[in-house]
């Protein structure tokens, strides 16, 4: 089994080098076949530099494309050298390394597409705040009346997608706030998705992608984005 | 003729040869330059034949003939921002792609120059 790591990096200079080493620690003490490749999307900082002095594969993006952009530079990456698997892990330290082996575990017991690592289902760890916990619980519910899909944690960065998967996402796959939108992508289009429980925590340096101005449009665009999603790939697959 | 019709006769062939040239030298594309035209032309049209604002309002039932060059102008405007951005849309999709595969292909020189 191949593993392709994509880490997407935006700023992230102060994490990064921890994020990758403790990746590469785990494949050690796992016996994993992983590979680490870390997407700068054109970070105006010292990540590039950080990055290139890192024992990893780098994909350094001439512009920044966003988180989604990003992604799928690395999603395409994974399918074009025939990875088998492809997990998603933030460049911040949000999400510890150790907890990569729950979700390779839940692939190999439920044979499953994708796996996402839930925040929510045995409630330890960071929880985030009240505010946007309101909005995942919305999210939540808008995948469970359009694809009947139970995803407690919708947001999460934290995957693992199958070559199956890959090749779903190499091909399309959302530009801005991703996740959520991604969820219906993958259900749309019979792929299996469950989620597993993990620990997260809190981001260990740069800011989020998400101010308090930009949730309001975050909503419109996410909401949107999942409609549109569910339309398009009903009648293709019509 | 008065003097205002004058004036915007004038402006309006300046213009028709601005778009023109513009069109010559190769930096304004076809597919834009015909709605330039077809607009310079109308404008052109309408200062040469006076009358033709209150004929025109009179034929759709407008009373204040001013209201027709606001609503077509309006109207044409908003069009013509939809075509913008539905390129924009199509031209970042586009960047997208290709800044993805610089990165990629970037990596792949980087890996052979390596072994």
């Amino acid at each position: 089994m191949k593993i392709a790591a994509v880490v997407p990096a935006f700023n992230e200079e102060k994490a990064i080098a921890g994020v990758v080493s403790d990746l590469q620690q785990v494949a050690v003490q796992n016996a994993l076949s992983l590979d680490v490749i870390v997407v700068n999307d054109c970070s105006t900082d010292r990540t590039q530099e950080v990055v290139s002095g890192l024992n990893c594969i780098a994909l350094h993006l001439p512009v920044n494309l966003g988180i989604g952009g990003a992604m799928q530079t690395g999603f395409r990456y994974a399918w074009e050298q025939g990875y088998d698997l492809a997990l998603q892990v933030d460049g911040d330290g949000q999400h510890p390394a150790e907890e990569i082996v729950k979700l390779l575990a839940a692939q190999r017991e439920r044979h499953l597409d994708v796996v996402i690592g839930s925040r929510f289902l045995e409630k330890k760890g960071f929880q985030s705040s009240g505010m946007r916990r309101t909005g995942i619980g919305y999210f939540r519910k808008l995948n469970r009346l359009l694809c009947g899909l139970d995803i407690t944690d919708s947001t999460s960065g934290f995957r693992l997608l199958s070559r199956r998967a890959l090749e779903l996402v190499s091909e399309y796959y959302p530009d801005e706030y991703p996740e959520p939108e991604a969820i219906i992508l993958f259900a749309e289009n019979d792929l299996s998705v469950g989620e597993t429980p993990v620990t997260m925590r809190d981001r260990q340096g740069g800011r989020s992608s998400i101010g308090p101005f930009a949730s309001v449009y975050y909503m419109w665009k996410v909401t949107l984005g999942i409609l549109f999603t569910f339309i398009r790939v009903k009648n293709k697959v019509r | 003729m008065e003097k205002i019709q004058i004036i915007a006769i004038l402006i309006s062939l300046l213009f028709l040869c601005y778009i023109g040239w513009l069109i010559v030298k190769g930096r304004l594309r076809e597919e834009y330059a015909i709605i330039w035209i077809l607009c310079t032309l109308i404008l052109v049209v309408f200062s040469f034949w006076r009358n033709g604002l209150d004929v025109m309002s009179q034929l759709l039932g407008i009373i204040a003939p001013p209201n027709l060059v606001f609503t077509g102008a309006i109207f044409a405007i908003l069009i013509y921002l939809l075509h913008l951005s539905i390129t924009v849309s199509r031209l970042q999709e586009q960047n997208k792609t290709l800044a993805q595969d610089i990165a990629l292909l970037k990596q792949k020189l980087k890996a052979r120059d390596g072994k």
